[in-house]
């Protein structure tokens, strides 16, 4: 079914009777061309795209929970481009690029909302650094802006500009990027998938590869029985290296959790997301009006789905310090979800050295923005076996080759991106 | 968090900075180990589910480093030792 405005409108009019499930609940077949571990918002956007754009429509995505409850449905929902190095920003324009008709594309209301990105600038040494990236971003395609001081008041004139730490001299804006409806996401990408014959298997958990007598990857054990595959797709950020050492492999990624928290609903006053990185603080204004906001990763090893309170300390700090109008809001939930923390702040779109065996994680906590460019960059190496041009730094061995895209520059250091 | 201090007793989690790995104190040999080792020693990580042993400095405290026994599943903290017993029953200092 194609939805639409008379869709709507006919349901309407008929009791609301027509609507169907939006994907099948499949049996597993013995073999699929490509099998993808993990039905979180890149396996599904990994499956959509291996099925629209590339042909390949014997795909099986295996989950071991259900669509949309892992860091699909756990991030802040920001979309945005504004990132510095060469192998990092051409891949997240591209993803922008799609985000911006992806709802179209997928035929689903995503809610993609762009309503700008403001990074706040506190010194000369600041402005800068965001000029340069100002700058960086535009090579790339991407619109950016610097904002002066009364710029940066018209846009947000409830920040607290006389700061006396981190006093705002200005911003860099990016207008393009926004929000999105995260869950909607992960639902649009498995409707579209499933629509082109993917099969998707929720509350089948994998638990281990099926390897042949040369070592090769040829499928994976299930919950529901042995499922072969010419290819297996690993796509499971948060529990990457629970997943990969199940085929023996070490990676550069730590787990840790970050935090997120929202407030009860309030009339729109926040123009966009406004992240203040001097205190490690960042906040949007949902769709339903909730105050969405969060700050650093709690810091340690962890795979427990919730924080500590220290960060919660410190997030609402940095909030009360450059926006001490959200001490009236009142905190309604806090949550927490668990990140790939690579080593270099990068993620990983790659081959492994075990042939059929395929790996996407390490997105430390700047995944969802992703979302559509890393499922159509590891679809694009799962159909043709090369790197998309714009994904072709993200190797899982370039720390042994000395080439870390270090976006930070801090160096081998997880808990610092 | 409280992890509590061989020396000093119960203190908050927030008093300390977290290294990492306990593997971290076992450091390749510069004049005789090639760079594979190096290259895992600084980049690669086991990041268990379950019992993990790690580092962690007393910063805002007497300025100890700590290799604690915690389950990154629960949080929970099993056991706490002070790093220099540690690197010495592993052979890494005098």
């Amino acid at each position: 079914m194609k939805y639409s405005a008379w869709q709507v409108f006919k349901e309407g009019l008929t009791g609301n009777k027509g609507w169907k499930p939006v994907w099948r609940e499949p049996e597993p077949k013995a073999e699929y061309d490509v099998v993808i571990v993990g039905g979180g918002g890149h396996g599904l956007s990994t499956a959509y795209y291996l099925a629209k754009e590339f042909g390949v429509t014997n795909v099986c995505v295996v989950e071991k929970g259900w669509l949309g409850g892992g860091n699909i449905g756990r991030n802040t929902t920001i979309i945005r481009s504004n990132y510095l190095l060469e192998g990092n920003q051409p891949f997240y324009e591209k993803s922008l690029k799609l985000w911006e008709g992806l709802e179209q594309d997928f035929n689903y209301n995503a809610m993609v909302s762009q309503r700008s990105i403001i990074n706040l600038i506190h010194s000369d040494a600041q402005r800068d650094a965001f000029a340069r990236r100002a700058n960086a971003m535009r090579l790339s395609g991407a619109d950016s802006e610097i904002l002066d001081k009364a710029g940066i008041m018209k846009a947000c004139p409830f920040l607290d500009f006389d700061n006396a730490r981190f006093p705002i001299q200005g911003a860099l804006r990016q207008k393009r990027g926004g929000t999105v409806r995260h869950d909607a996401v992960a639902w649009g990408y498995a409707r579209g998938a499933d629509e082109r014959g993917v099969d998707i298997l929720q509350n089948c958990e994998m638990t281990g590869f099926i390897r042949d007598k040369d070592g090769a990857v040829v499928g994976v054990e299930t919950a529901k029985g042995q499922i072969r595959a010419k290819k297996v797709a690993v796509c499971v950020a948060g529990s990457s290296s629970r997943v990969m050492s199940m085929a023996g492999m070490r990676l550069p990624i730590e787990s840790h959790v970050l935090q997120a928290f929202v407030s009860e609903g309030l009339k729109p006053i926040i123009p966009g997301v406004i992240t203040f990185g001097a205190g490690h603080f960042y906040v949007s204004q949902s769709d339903k009006g909730g105050l969405v906001f969060g700050g650093d990763i709690d810091g340690y090893n962890t795979y427990a789905q919730r924080g500590n309170l220290p960060v919660v300390e410190d997030v609402c700090e940095g909030g009360m310090a450059i926006m001490p109008m959200i001490g009236r809001a009142r905190l309604l939930r806090m949550w927490g979800g668990i990140m790939d923390m690579s080593m270099d702040g990068s993620p990983f779109i790659t081959k492994t050295d075990i042939p059929g065996l395929y790996f996407n994680g390490g997105w430390c906590y700047g995944g969802f923005k992703a979302t559509p460019a890393s499922g159509y960059c590891y679809a694009h190496l799962l159909a043709t076996d090369r790197m998309h041009e714009v994904a072709t730094q993200f190797r899982l061995d370039r720390f042994r080759r000395g080439l870390p895209i270090d976006e930070k520059g801090q160096g081998a250091q997880p808990n610092l991106h | 968090m409280i992890i509590n201090h061989p020396l000093l007793g119960p203190r908050d989690a927030a008093e300390f900075v977290y290294k990492g790995d306990v593997g971290l104190i076992d450091r390749p040999d510069g004049m005789s180990d090639d760079l594979d080792t190096f290259h895992d020693y600084a980049y690669l990580r086991d990041n268990p589910a379950g019992e993990h042993q790690e580092l962690w400095y007393h910063e805002q405290g007497d300025r100890s480093w700590l290799v604690v026994t915690r389950s990154t599943l629960t949080h929970e903290i099993t056991k706490v030792e002070l790093a220099r017993d540690v690197a010495r029953a592993r052979g890494r200092s005098s």
